[in-house]
């Protein structure tokens, strides 16, 4: 059991969930809050959390609370030891009195390396559309600290489920960052086998995935595992009835489940204000699950507060929602234009709050990188560009008869039927240049 | 063979057997769930769950919270982690708020990971009209589910199909609308658990006849059997063709009726308008132009809301109805 799961058990008896609810209600969870230390369900996480742990070691700390740096009120950014901050904007490392992480230096240079790759690979897909190889990209741009933080703060066997913006997380599955374009260039509709890597497919009705997340949690907690389940959304979508209904389902069966939602203040042209009259996160109050705001542009709170959210949910106590406080630098996507509804002021205060930037900045000051391996980092950068591009370019078009494929997976008659008729019609088209062009019509 | 030899080949009604059938498919696959509103406890309004949590545990049979889009999206989730969610919704008008879900997200999910995620999620329904319910409880919808691809969509008529269809529903691995016709739920028939069903989207000719085909599905079928026995009195044989499948339909079987009878007429009581029998109507003028003596006439609902309950036997299609269309069919 480690440090921070108390940290996130005291939040669940702040807001009167966690084993407690699970324990009364008797459902679903029953095997798993039965046996706290020893039941089938719950003693594989010893061995899971040691593997988490040396791979990341983090640990919550009771740290001195209030630093004064991470008050940084205005009205678009929050302050307090409301909003998880271990990471100013300028660098420094600050500290919170629930959640901390503690790294060496290898992991801080991986979470670099991490961010700087997921912003390259992201630029390059822009400037792909830009050239026509894809329709339309979504960048990501600005977001990277939110979903590499969030992204290796999971073991191998949690499950993924994304919007259609979660390239950084993806990253983090080891998802083949080229099969993500698929979609956007129009070849598939998804394209990745979403069991290789946990990571389920890029899903672009908003907030749908959310439940889809929820019940995957109710089946790994009906199979006794403690495996964790992160749903990612961002504000747009915490409109969305689904996401109210998962919260609710999520709540009632104590599903383990995470609610990442990346709060970039912006739902195409809409700012949050016409999302919700309240912060994202106090949404969590009325459902009976914790929620926590983070600074979305800090990777090691956003590490940190998801280890924490994770560990509540491998240990029975529930779900969480995470509001990643953060700020989409670029459009909504390739076909949108920012210029009509947000200023260059608002932009340019973000920018001073760079995810990639400030973690820079620390790795400097404290000694904790040198030049040799920041220039390492942009060559892989490079190299990575010119693979995606070599990708992209040599990427086949379809089959036409794909248009058939996978429809069912036990077959339909009229697909069949369909496929066949469009078959002969395709045919007749072969054999018209040969048969000159007299073939009649009939 | 095997059917003499049956353990219990009994007389059910249709709510027992599919009853019998979430029971039966329970035993044999752990990872079959039952879950929907006031399924638990109470058995589900109509008691068609009844029994199943108290046998079966609140594990398996879940009472959900009152949120259609919840019910799906979550079944969905289990499903993809690699559970056979068998959802009800209370009432047929009671699907819309999963309508997204089911259309959006469960039916194309298999062709979007290109084959690799299978979502084997059952969606029953109790549908159509006949009981004097209030509002939004005596609808059906199937037309606007058969409509898209990527669900198959069926209705049984009597208690040996609602048990097998059921079952095979739940063995297939592609998300299954299953129509439930709520006015028969009470009307017993014979079910072997023994037998050897027939396939699942396979229609069946529910009586022979020689001089029309009536093709439905559901609580009609038994109007058509009233209605081909009435019209025997008047010297008229007509053949009546149990669809049983809405998605895909069974058209050869249809067609093989047609070029004996050579007259069609589709019964359904959703609107005829854009209904399933506009497709029966199109897809067997197109095979069997040259056999048919008449067009091809539809008999079912208005396009309007399904009417108050004191309205409803003059908005379903009854005997009458069906014999109006079948006399203007034998007219041509």
């Amino acid at each position: 059991m480690t440090v921070e799961s108390t940290a996130a058990r005291e939040e669940a008896r702040r807001s009167g969930t966690g084993g407690k609810r699970a324990a009364a209600s008797g459902e679903p969870s029953t095997s798993r809050s039965a046996s706290p230390g020893g039941g089938k369900g719950r003693a594989a996480q010893g061995a899971g959390n040691k593997q988490g742990a040396a791979k990341k070691k983090p640990a919550a700390k009771k740290a001195p609370a209030k630093s004064g740096k991470q008050a940084k009120g205005s009205a678009a950014q929050p302050g307090g030891d409301d909003f998880v901050q271990l990471l100013t904007p300028e660098g420094e490392r600050v500290h919170h009195p629930s959640y901390d992480v503690d790294l060496s230096d290898e992991e801080l240079r991986g979470l670099y390396r991490d961010m700087v790759l997921t912003r390259r690979f992201d630029a390059e897909a822009t400037s792909l559309q830009r050239q026509g190889e894809l329709g339309l990209w979504a960048s990501l741009l600005g977001q990277e600290a939110a979903q590499i933080g969030s992204g290796r703060a999971l073991r191998t066997d949690d499950y993924v489920f994304p919007t259609y913006r979660e390239h950084g997380v993806a990253w983090c599955r080891d998802v083949d960052p080229t099969l993500l374009l698929g979609m956007f260039r129009g070849v598939n509709n998804g394209g990745w086998d979403p069991n290789t890597n946990n990571f389920h497919l890029y899903t672009i009705v908003i907030g749908s995935q959310v439940l889809h997340a929820t019940g995957y949690a109710m089946g790994v907690a009906k199979d006794g595992a403690d495996s964790a389940v992160v749903a990612y959304f961002g504000d747009g979508a915490s409109s969305q009835g689904d996401v109210a209904e998962a919260f609710t389902f999520a709540s009632v069966y104590n599903a383990p489940v995470v609610f990442f939602c990346q709060n970039n203040q912006w739902a195409i042209s809409e700012p949050t204000d016409r999302q919700t009259r309240v912060p994202i996160y106090r949404r969590a109050d009325g459902f009976g699950f914790p929620g926590v705001r983070v600074d979305g542009n800090d990777v090691l709170a956003c590490l940190a507060v998801t280890k924490a959210a994770v560990e509540r949910a491998r240990t029975g106590e529930g779900p969480m929602l995470i509001e990643a406080f953060t700020y989409r630098m670029g459009a909504h996507t390739t076909s949108d234009d920012p210029t009509r509804y947000r200023t260059d002021e608002e932009h340019a205060s973000w920018e001073a709050k760079d995810p990639i930037a400030r973690l820079r900045g620390y790795l400097e000051r404290e000694g904790r990188a040198d030049e040799a391996y920041f220039a390492a980092v942009e060559e892989e950068s490079e190299a990575m560009g010119k693979h995606v591009r070599e990708a992209i370019r040599t990427m086949p078009d379809p089959d036409t008869m794909a248009i058939f494929e996978n429809v069912y997976a036990d077959g339909h008659a009229l697909v069949d039927e369909e496929r066949a008729q469009f078959a002969r019609y395709l045919s007749s088209f072969a054999d018209a240049p040969a048969a000159g062009s007299t073939q009649g019509g009939h | 063979m095997a059917a003499t030899t049956a353990p219990a080949a009994r007389k059910l009604p249709i709510a027992k057997a599919i009853n019998e059938s979430l029971r039966a498919a329970m035993e044999a696959d752990p990872k079959v769930l039952v879950m929907g509103e006031d399924v638990g406890k109470l058995g589900g309004v109509f008691r068609v769950t009844d029994g199943l949590q108290k046998d079966f545990g609140e594990e398996r049979v879940i009472d959900t919270p009152l949120a259609e889009s919840g019910i799906v999206g979550t079944a969905i989730g289990m499903a993809l982690r690699g559970y056979r969610p068998v959802v009800e919704i209370q009432f047929d008008g009671f699907v819309f708020p999963a309508y997204d879900q089911i259309v959006t997200q469960l039916a194309k999910m298999h062709a979007r990971a290109l084959g690799k995620v299978k979502v084997p999620v059952v969606i029953r329904i109790p549908y159509a009209g006949g009981i004097g319910a209030v509002e939004h409880h005596s609808e059906s919808p199937e037309a606007l589910f058969a409509h898209v691809a990527g669900l198959k969509c069926v209705s049984p008529s009597n208690s040996a199909d609602a048990y097998w269809m059921l079952r095979q529903a739940i063995e297939c691995d592609d998300p299954v609308i299953f129509f439930e016709p709520k006015r028969r739920y009470w009307e017993k028939g014979e079910v072997d658990p023994a037998a050897i069903p027939g396939p699942l989207h396979q229609a069946k000719v529910a009586k022979e006849g020689t001089a029309l085909t009536l093709a439905a599905y559901g609580p009609m079928v038994k109007v058509c059997l009233e209605a081909a026995a009435a019209a025997e009195e008047e010297g008229n044989s007509l053949e009546v063709v149990d669809l049983r499948s809405i998605s895909p339909i069974d058209f050869d079987t249809v067609q093989r009726s047609v070029e004996k009878t050579r007259r069609l007429v589709t019964v359904h009581e959703a609107p005829v308008f854009l209904g399933s029998g506009a497709e029966v109507a199109a897809r067997l003028t197109e095979r069997c132009f040259y056999h048919l003596e008449a067009p091809v006439l539809r008999v079912g609902g208005f396009h309007a809301p399904y009417p108050p309950a004191r309205l409803e036997d003059e908005y379903l299609p009854g005997l009458d109805r069906v014999l109006d269309a079948v006399d203007r069919a034998l007219a041509y």
